[in-house]
């Protein structure tokens, strides 16, 4: 039997905000809170979620701008959408012949998945979670053009975005960061309202409207 | 495989110009209609509360599973085409109501002498301003033909916007380069974003005519024709690639269905995939189908009308031997020809000083100028013909997509420096698109992929398709026009549209694709006669954006539509009483 990964933090760790738990329900815990908290891994190993939770947080640092990927939980994030159709290429046109010859313009080519794109690509970040950040830094530069690279810079921005649902963006300080309110029913009267100043209504999830949830991609049966 | 019972008319797609067909037919006549689908059941109520950034604007939860069925392509020939192997350049739809669901909405009709596109050029410029290898044809109708046509899918679906002609008389406040309007629009305008007005006020300054983009989301409540009533948009922002949650966006379920569901006379079956029309060579006997499970169906019809997007017709064509494939090498041949797709660039991306709230808005807003599109302007001293639209639309920003253009100044990719930049432009930054015409050339055409195959195991449809000198001019003309409109808009930072190389299939154009089955005046240079009605196989029509020899700058859909009532007219007033050939 596969051995189950889990991702061991302190409740401080994530923000203190929301963790999600097996049946994805999400609880709330207090930043001050010093319980450690045990996160189910779908796809990556516990070394492989360091890694990425590391790589991640150079990607989008917490620092003087606001919070970042940590805060955001991408590593959660990232470990469903690997684990889901996405990560599984379950769209994507595979037959061969491959032509890795191909110019650009005609888009990737690659035979390999995002899973192996991952798990290929994480194999060059040994140690990397262990490493001060400008050592980190100095090892994305190296490996900055790479397929992988490419895709971990767009899940973060994903993880850190997207609705709370996925797994990131817990408690949408992604979007309190760009001052983004989520889906909100209706501008109608605000669109008229400001002109050239900022209006930044209090941000809603769908986690939050409990009309009809919306299943996440992610979670989808194969 | 199995036979089912013979219906009067056997649809092939449930999108748009499908369930028109189905609708006309079923109000207007006593025949049965049978609509095959190949995509899932999909109803307008399910869009609610999907305003779900990832799965439907990132991972294209409502566009065509491209890992059982995707098209190859080539820049150039001879030589091997690869895959697409993941959605890009385009969005094709796939379920009921097609890419009409996931639409972004915008309604503008084409300028009048697109139709005559030949003609025209030739009359003003002569022969010689024509680009090498071109296959610029007339479509063998004119504006008088379809405007009527127009006037009615503005009907159906309450399209939103301020007549520029009227009859003939310019209006105050439209747009004065429109080909003459019958009637005003349904429905005012929609609201104009913030954004969208610096540009209405910028452009007006530098002595242009802006007017208020043509929408299929309706700006008021609407009841059209049929009874269906709609609401006015609540502008949330989530359009474009989504389905609309309210219904204030025209969809095919919300407009269409909820009257095909009570004729009894029509069957929509979803879940439905053709892969052939079966014919003698001059009469089609009916379609094959797979459906969900594999189990393979012939359904015989008396009609057969092919209403599965410019691909697909094409591709159902090739696959079933009907008509001779087109051979650019000696211009033989019509199946495949005139493939277009469309100029479509940011032609100016600006920094703005002010926060500008971009979350709110609607993909169908915005103000639109037209001095540079179709023939618009002299082009004797410019070197490309034709030419586009310039447009500051008001769709709502989604952070995914949005977060991370910043100035050319800021170097990183990520980091905290990239990060601070990135926070403090996301809701300073917008675009002005341009929209131009896409003309048609020898070598642009579809075939038969020799090495690709879909899931069931038939040939792939192969685009040979690359950008020309005409297009790379145009897009360099547009570039210089954008910024200087985004100066006089006020931008703090400007970044120009980066000329324009090979065709790329990374890179979202539109969704529009035309060409492969064209109409025309005669068999030996189209597929279709004006009515969609195919030169041989007389029982069979053909309707959507494959029947058009170009494409313009407008976005295809009300064409679309209105061909689609033309042929719906033919059929009902004219071939079902005497069935034959109607020209």
């Amino acid at each position: 039997m596969k051995r189950r990964h889990f991702l061991v933090m302190s409740a401080a760790s994530v923000g203190g905000t929301l963790v999600y738990s097996l049946d994805r329900k999400a609880s709330r815990l207090s930043a001050q809170d010093n319980k450690a908290v045990q996160i189910l891994l779908r796809f990556f190993t516990e070394q492989e979620a360091l890694i990425v939770a590391a790589a991640a947080s150079r990607i989008l640092p917490s620092d003087e701008t606001g919070p970042g990927a940590h805060e955001a939980g991408v590593v959660i994030y990232i470990d469903r959408q690997l684990a889901g159709p996405w990560g599984r290429d379950v769209r994507r046109y595979t037959q061969e012949p491959f032509d890795g010859n191909a110019a650009a313009e005609f888009g990737y080519q690659g035979a390999a998945s995002p899973q192996r794109v991952y798990r290929e690509g994480l194999k060059q970040l040994a140690g990397f979670d262990r490493l001060p950040p400008p050592e980190q830094d100095a090892k994305l530069v190296q490996i900055e053009q790479s397929a992988f690279f490419e895709l971990l810079r767009q899940n973060t921005i994903e993880g850190m975005f997207c609705d709370p649902l996925h797994g990131g963006n817990l408690d949408m300080v992604g979007w309190q960061l760009i001052g983004f309110p989520g889906p909100r029913m209706s501008n109608a009267s605000d669109i008229d309202k400001y002109r050239g100043e900022q209006f930044r209504p209090k941000p809603v999830s769908l986690v939050d409207l409990r009309q009809k949830p919306h299943r996440p991609s992610e979670d989808e049966a194969t | 495989m199995k036979n089912l019972p013979r219906t009067d008319v056997a649809v092939v797609g449930g999108g748009w110009t499908g369930l028109l067909l189905a609708k006309e037919i079923a109000q207007r006549t006593a025949l049965n209609v049978v609509v095959l689908e190949r995509g899932r059941a999909r109803h307008a109520e399910d869009y609610a509360n999907d305003m779900d950034e990832l799965d439907y604007n990132v991972r294209f939860s409502m566009m065509q599973d491209y890992s059982k069925e995707t098209v190859t392509l080539r820049h150039a020939l001879p030589g091997r085409a690869v895959p697409i192997r993941q959605l890009g350049n385009f969005l094709p739809g796939n379920g009921t109501g097609g890419a009409g669901e996931h639409w972004g909405a915008a309604y503008p009709r084409h300028v009048p002498d697109l139709f005559e596109l030949y003609s025209k050029t030739v009359e003003r410029y002569g022969t010689k301003k024509l680009p090498e290898g071109h296959a610029v044809v007339d479509w063998g109708i004119t504006w008088e033909d379809i405007e009527p046509y127009y006037t009615k899918a503005d009907k159906l679906i309450g399209a939103s916007g301020k007549a520029g002609n009227l009859r003939g008389k310019i209006v105050e406040g439209g747009n004065p380069f429109e080909g003459w309007r019958s009637e005003e629009y349904p429905t005012p305008p929609m609201k104009v974003s913030y954004f969208s007005s610096l540009f209405q006020d910028a452009t007006k300054s530098l002595g242009y005519h802006p007017y208020p983009s043509p929408s299929a989301i309706l700006s008021s409540a609407y009841t059209n024709p049929d009874g269906i009533a709609r609401p006015g948009c609540f502008y949330c922002g989530f359009c474009d690639r989504f389905g609309c949650m309210v219904s204030a966006k025209s969809q095919p379920t919300n407009t269409l269905l909820p009257i095909l569901e009570k004729q009894k006379s029509v069957v929509l079956r979803n879940n439905c995939s053709v892969r052939k029309v079966a014919h003698d060579g001059s009469r089609a006997r009916g379609v094959n189908y797979v459906d969900a499970v594999g189990e393979e169906y012939f359904q015989p019809a008396d009609a057969v009308l092919l209403c599965s997007w410019t691909l697909n017709n094409t591709r159902l064509l090739l696959l079933s031997g009907i008509g001779e494939p087109y051979d650019p090498a000696t211009g033989r041949g019509v199946v495949g020809r005139n493939l277009t797709h469309q100029v479509s660039a940011p032609a100016a991306i600006l920094f703005m000083d002010k926060p500008l709230n971009r979350f709110m808005g609607a993909a169908a807003s915005g103000i639109g100028i037209s001095d540079f599109d179709g023939d618009n302007f002299d082009h004797s001293n410019v070197a490309f013909i034709r030419g586009g639209m310039f447009r500051a639309m008001g769709s709502g920003f989604q952070p995914i997509v949005s977060f991370g253009t910043v100035p050319p100044s800021v170097k990183a990719r990520w980091g905290s420096a990239w990060k601070k930049a990135a926070v403090y432009w996301y809701d300073r930054v917008g675009g002005i698109g341009f929209s131009g015409e896409h003309i048609p050339y020898q070598t642009n055409h579809m075939d038969l992929d020799p090495t690709y195959t879909d899931h069931l195991g038939d040939p792939l449809l192969r685009l040979t398709i690359d950008w020309h000198d005409n297009e790379r001019e145009m897009v360099k003309f547009a570039s210089q026009k954008g910024a200087e409109m985004a100066k006089a808009m006020g931008a703090r930072e400007v970044v120009r549209q980066p000329a324009y190389g090979h065709y790329d299939a990374r890179r979202y154009q539109t969704t529009h694709i035309q060409g492969g089955t064209i109409m025309g005046r005669s068999p030996e240079a189209s597929v279709t006669n004006t009515w969609g009605q195919h030169w041989q196989v007389q029982n069979l029509f053909i309707i959507g954006a494959s029947t058009m020899p170009c494409q313009g700058a407008a976005n295809p859909t009300p064409t679309v539509l209105a061909l689609a009532y033309r042929t719906a007219d033919a059929l009902i007033d004219r071939y079902f009483r005497s069935p034959g050939s109607l020209v």
